[in-house]
């Protein structure tokens, strides 16, 4: 039996158009990831703990809540589209600065959060910083440097 | 020579992989024609199986199929007791029981396959509690269901409760508690009985996992390799349960000739695989006219589960923790772990310490109440000091400064003012507000003997490019290994942080440092580091290639110098015990530990009487650690053991229905959330330890044991009523508080 | 895990007509709208298989719009959207507080409010504020438009009084009089500040004739089969001004009103206590 072509998704992943195979109703994660794209992580498969958290159209979303077929035509972000191929992002340099990387297996979520965050909210308080990322579970951190690397990027971007 | 490595925040080694989403986790590497391996569990928790059938809608020629028979040498997890099978065969013992492996070149065909195999068994009776299991009305684990049995003694107990003031009883249940690293467990497994087995994966103890895998594949060791991937979080629950999985991943490799991953999913990972152990502490405490403990009488037992897994080295430590940091003449404790017919539990930071601390933490207010002493005076008078003796017979010889640690966490808590203010306000209002303490120790390294079975190696290699290569099987699991062993041996070389390289744990190239727990990565294998890079150092200036003070550039051409002239450059280094440390098995006495760290900490909380809810609204966390080598990873795994413990006094309640956890999902386990958790404010003193590298002690599991007590003695305060169980759920708070109101 | 995805389909029609064509076309086929109760089934392997409509496309289900009577919210506007409007916040705060304290910001991002109701869970976030602003559901179907207030569309535990051929195209909330503001309560008690799955959810709100409560409005979530409207409680009140008298005939009416059950979240005790605590706090904070 003749297996049948792999269905395609066209979208821009990173700021290049590419084609994500996978099932309509296949998670955005699963597409990403078998692409190469592995900085995006799998902590619970349910949208509770963020790890695979991108940004569809410049909004945040859960890679394994978003069938692949919500793709179509977007354009996402994912972690190894956050720096450029030179340097880190101020949101990445504060990361590493502060602490707020420990297993690292939460990061890039945190990233793409606190990027999220600080792109329609340049100035966020302590508070601000806590809301956006409930929806981010880390579990080495107790997240005190997780605000503190938020808070040095707000500084950081800001000047 | 460069600046000081030790003492400032050197940047996490690996953490531009990391913040960069470069770093590769278990999961994110799969080899051309990889089979995804699932596993098919125990419907029930006791029984006998009958059958095994396999559903024959599924076309079973297209997947690897792994039972019992399968096995090529012992099927016996190698730990303690020898007592857990990798697949169950005969009989079952808990419900999630491993019996049949199956892999498939399609994830999602495996684990559709799983529901296609039915595991007919014929019950037995279950024990499901500590009571039950000491009642022994079912004989479920040996002779009586008892693991493993300790008795710690020292003075007359009895003769002093005769002559006590007062006599203070109660009874302290802790929950289990699952560690919920983000990142589940998982393994990679390539296997052949030409070539042997390798796995890579996520975990903490490389080696547990070849010594495993060696009995079950009946291999010489030289044909086991095991290599660990970045691992996201392990908290003890990456210690011993990987054996189990590389385990399978491996006999389905073996079965198949293709390589295999299993990585299971949150649900799986939370319901199979190992938690805090469960815990039922009683204590019975004289004292004297002068508020002085007189005799402490200490029944500490814990809930192993089905196997024996590491139960008796938990109970082990959490029996000589115990009493705590006090001086009192006359204390017995026994300890006991007995067997239940759930998963078995396991590894979780602190070991058993975070129980038994928690139970006297608490015990020691009312202790106190009923000396007429507030909670701090109460302890100041008990505090050991340096020259006392612990419970198992251990003299203190260093300096002991836990009341400096009480009074800097009193003033930075304003403990006394709020408490004052508190009992004052409180009858007003709906929101209750409580402040509590807590003071503790932990010992750092194995226990007793521990050190010297292990008898850790850890090499130094240097390059002719003069960057020195770390040789360690110590993981990285967030910790901060890398980093802090790249300080230590930069220190030790007199050369920058950024020239050290940590070798990726792999059992192929890596000596045995002993397994990635117990606090002993930093004080026992990183005083091996810094051996092991003074060795190198050594051999370079014993060749007159170095002189006495020097460059980085000097240094450089000195070990290019040397490999040229002898080849290679290599330093080892081996464990050795402190001078003077005795410990006697077969009694149970003596140095149970190099040495400890020393905690006071402060917990503030709310408690809304109309909801039960309590939040935590501010947290001090005062330690004495020894020198701290990086002061922003130190901070990190304080801030983030006290939100764990946060998590296990209030809000993460395992519900076990027939011995199966029914709420193995992050939707209803609650770990807290960043909304969830207050300032966390971290202060260490510094007393340098002889032993440790650079003087640092252990610190990772430390932060676990005090957040609990200060928390519920907070919330005693608050409430004006006793707590003895956690977590204290709203629900469970809602019916004490109706049964005191009522009392 | 997700499973074998090969007797799924997930189709796109390009229009909301086109997709109310392909629900009457194929019949069991169901509207999947922002995925984050859905993919979550799936993923645990409790999804039946079978055809799903995809709404991402259907412009005509999002957006917020005041019109002649109130407000019409279509069915995909998400979590954010009506966390972020202005209007809603002001005049319907207890749905905007529904809104921000449904999931976390990715899920508020994804998460749509007819997707919230058509999910049928008791311990819906959104739905007791929709039913103290007497919302009314618009479903639409090939055939036609009808509108129910959302007071009659949850029939029993997963029931809804919607047919497989129609979706909910629009919330409308209609205007609320001004002698209705400044009293609006809402409540969620979850385990946890954020991310939590409501044990007991209060919205409420009532009109005060000078200190007497001409009328009330009491919903809650989590506590009976769907969420629910406690018109026991709401009749108990009305007429009376706020005292413990009236506080006390309430909580027992409400007693009346709700069933709790014992589940892995909570138990029922907990959870009667906690419903007419709120209740009384809600009272209090008026009295």
């Amino acid at each position: 039996m003749a297996e049948a072509p792999v269905p395609r998704v066209a979208c821009r992943v990173n700021g290049r158009r590419v084609a994500l195979e996978g099932h309509p109703m296949s998670r955005l994660l699963d597409a990403l990831r078998l692409s190469g794209l592995t900085g995006t992580k799998e902590g619970c498969g349910e949208g509770e703990c963020g790890a695979c958290s991108v940004l569809l159209d410049g909004e945040l979303v859960n890679s394994c809540l978003t069938p692949l077929a919500h793709a179509d035509g977007r354009s996402i972000t994912t972690i190894e589209g956050v720096a450029s191929d030179v340097a880190l992002h101020g949101i990445q340099q504060s990361f590493l600065e502060c602490g707020g990387s420990q297993c690292g297996i939460c990061t890039p979520g945190m990233v793409l959060a606190a990027f999220d965050l600080l792109s329609r909210n340049p100035n966020p308080s302590e508070e601000d910083v806590r809301v956006a990322l409930a929806g981010n579970l880390c579990r080495c951190t107790g997240y005190m440097r997780i605000f503190a690397a938020v808070l040095d990027a707000r500084r950081r971007l800001g000047s | 020579m460069d600046a000081p490595q030790i003492g400032r925040s050197v940047l996490r080694k690996e953490g531009r992989a990391k913040v960069t989403g470069q770093a590769l986790y278990v999961d994110d590497v799969t080899p051309a024609g990889t089979l995804h391996g699932v596993t098919v569990r125990s419907p029930i928790a006791r029984g006998r199986i009958i059958a095994i059938r396999f559903d024959p809608s599924i076309p079973w020629g297209e997947y690897t199929v792994v039972t019992a028979k399968d096995i090529p040498g012992v099927n016996i997890v190698k730990l303690i007791a020898d007592d857990q099978p990798y697949l169950a065969s005969e009989a079952v013992n808990h419900p999630e029981e491993p019996v049949v492996l199956i892999a498939h070149r399609d994830r999602a065909r495996a684990a559709e396959a799983r529901r296609h195999v039915t595991i007919e068994i014929d019950p037995l009776p279950p024990v499901f509690t500590i009571e039950e299991s000491l009642a022994r009305r079912e004989i479920i684990w040996g002779a009586d269901n008892v693991f493993k049995h300790y008795s710690v003694a020292k003075g007359d107990v009895d003769a002093a409760f005769a002559n006590a003031a007062a006599v203070v009883e109660g009874t302290y249940e802790t929950g289990a508690q699952e560690q919920l690293y983000i990142e589940p467990n998982g393994m990679l497994a390539v296997a052949d009985p030409r070539r042997g087995v390798t796995v890579w994966g996520s975990m903490q103890c490389p080696y547990y996992i070849h010594t495993a895998l060696a009995a079950l594949f009946n291999l010489p060791v030289d044909r086991i390799r095991v290599v660990q991937m970045e691992t996201g979080g392990g908290f003890g629950g990456k210690e011993e349960y990987p054996s189990v999985i590389a385990g399978h991943a491996a006999l389905l490799a073996w079965k198949s000739g293709r390589p295999v991953k299993m990585i299971y999913d949150r649900a799986e990972d939370m319901a199979a695989t190992t938690k805090r152990h469960p815990s039922r502490t009683r204590h019975r405490t004289a004292i004297g006219p002068d508020g002085r403990l007189l005799a402490m009488e200490i029944d500490f037992t814990i809930d192993g589960g089905a196997y024996c897994t590491l139960s008796p080295v938990v109970l082990s430590r959490g029996t000589i923790h115990a009493a705590g940091p006090y001086a009192c003449p006359n204390v017995r404790v026994s300890g006991r772990a007995v067997a239940t017919n759930a998963p078995p539990h396991g590894a979780f930071r602190g070991f058993g310490a975070p129980q038994s601390l928690f139970a006297l933490e608490r015990h020691m207010d009312k202790v106190a109440a009923a000396a007429g002493l507030a909670p701090d005076e109460f302890r100041r008078r008990n505090f050991i000091r340096t020259g006392d003796t612990l419970a198992v017979g251990q003299t203190i010889r260093e300096p002991v400064t836990m009341g400096a640690l009480l009074d800097r966490a009193l003033a930075l808590s304003d403990y006394h003012q709020k408490r004052q203010r508190f009992e004052r306000e409180n009858a007003r209002r709906s929101v209750r507000k409580g402040i509590g303490l807590a003071a503790f120790m932990h010992g750092a390294g194995f226990t007793g003997s521990g050190e010297v079975h292990l008898s850790s190696v850890v090499a130094a290699e240097a390059t002719v490019e003069g960057t020195v290569r770390i040789l360690s099987a110590s993981t990285e699991i967030g910790q901060g290994t890398n980093t802090i062993f790249s300080q230590i041996a930069a220190e030790a070389l007199g050369i920058d942080a950024a020239d050290i390289e940590i070798a990726q744990p792999d059992t192929a190239i890596v000596p045995n440092s002993g397994p990635t727990v117990a606090s002993r990565t930093c004080m026992v294998v990183g005083k091996l580091v810094e051996m092991a890079a003074l060795a190198v150092k050594h051999a370079l200036i014993d060749a007159g290639y170095l002189p006495a003070f020097y460059s980085r550039t000097e240094f450089r051409s000195a070990c290019a110098r040397y490999i040229e002239a002898f080849g290679t450059l290599r330093g080892a280094s081996q464990y050795a015990p402190p001078p003077g440390l005795k410990w006697d098995d077969e009694k149970y006495l003596g140095d149970a530990y190099g040495t400890y760290g020393w905690a006071v900490y402060v917990a503030e909380v709310s408690v809304d009487t109309r909801t039960w809810e309590t939040r935590v609204d501010d947290f001090v966390a005062v330690q004495e650690v020894g020198k701290v080598i990086n002061p922003t990873l130190a901070m990190g795994q304080i801030e983030g053991g006290v939100a764990q413990g946060i998590g296990w006094a209030l809000y993460e309640d395992v519900v076990w229905r027939e011995g199966r956890m029914i709420n193995a999902q992050m939707t209803n386990y609650i770990m807290p959330t960043s909304m969830d958790l207050p300032p966390i404010r971290v202060y260490f003193e510094e007393v340098p330890y002889a032993y440790g590298p650079g003087g640092a002690k252990g610190i990772g599991e430390l932060p676990m044991d005090g957040p609990a007590p200060a928390i519920f003695n907070a919330v005693a305060q608050a409430i004006g009523a006793d707590v003895t169980r956690l977590p204290l759920t709203p629900e469970r708070l809602m019916s004490v508080m109706e049964e005191s109101a009522v009392g | 895990m997700i499973p074998p995805l090969d007797r799924y389909e997930l189709a796109t029609p390009a229009s909301l007509q086109a997709a109310l064509e392909d629900l009457a076309a194929h019949p069991g086929a169901r509207p999947f709208a922002g995925g984050t109760d859905l993919m979550v089934l799936l993923e645990a392997g409790h999804l039946p298989p079978g055809r799903f409509v995809s709404l991402s496309k259907c412009d005509e289900l999002r957006g917020i719009q005041e019109d002649a009577d109130g407000m019409r919210i279509g069915a995909c506007t998400t979590y954010t959207e009506i966390r972020r409007s202005a209007v809603l916040s002001l005049d319907y705060p207890l749905l905007a507080a529904a809104a921000s304290e449904t999931g976390g910001v990715a899920t508020q991002n994804r998460g749509t409010i007819g997707g919230n109701i058509a999910n049928a869970s008791p311990a819906a976030d959104t739905p007791p504020a929709l039913l103290v602003y007497d919302a009314e559901l618009e479903l639409r179907s090939a055939s036609g438009t009808r509108r129910i207030a959302y007071l009659d569309f949850h029939t029993g535990y997963k029931q809804m009084n919607l047919r497989p051929d129609e979706l909910i195209a629009a919330v409308h909330l209609p205007s609320r009089s001004p002698e209705w503001r400044g009293c609006d309560h809402y409540r969620k008690v979850g385990t946890r500040r954020a991310q939590a799955i409501s044990k007991v959810c209060l919205a409420a709100s009532m009109r005060l004739d000078g200190r007497t409560i001409a009328d009330a409005r009491i919903a809650l979530g989590s506590v009976s089969p769907t969420v629910i409207r406690a018109q026991r409680a709401e009749q108990a009140l009305r007429g009376r001004t706020i005292d413990e008298a009236a506080i006390t005939d309430a909580e027992r009416a409400l007693s009346d009103d709700i069933v709790p059950i014992d589940d892995i979240r909570s138990t029922a005790r907990y959870r009667m206590k906690v419903a007419c605590n709120l209740l009384r706090a809600f009272l209090q904070s008026h009295g």
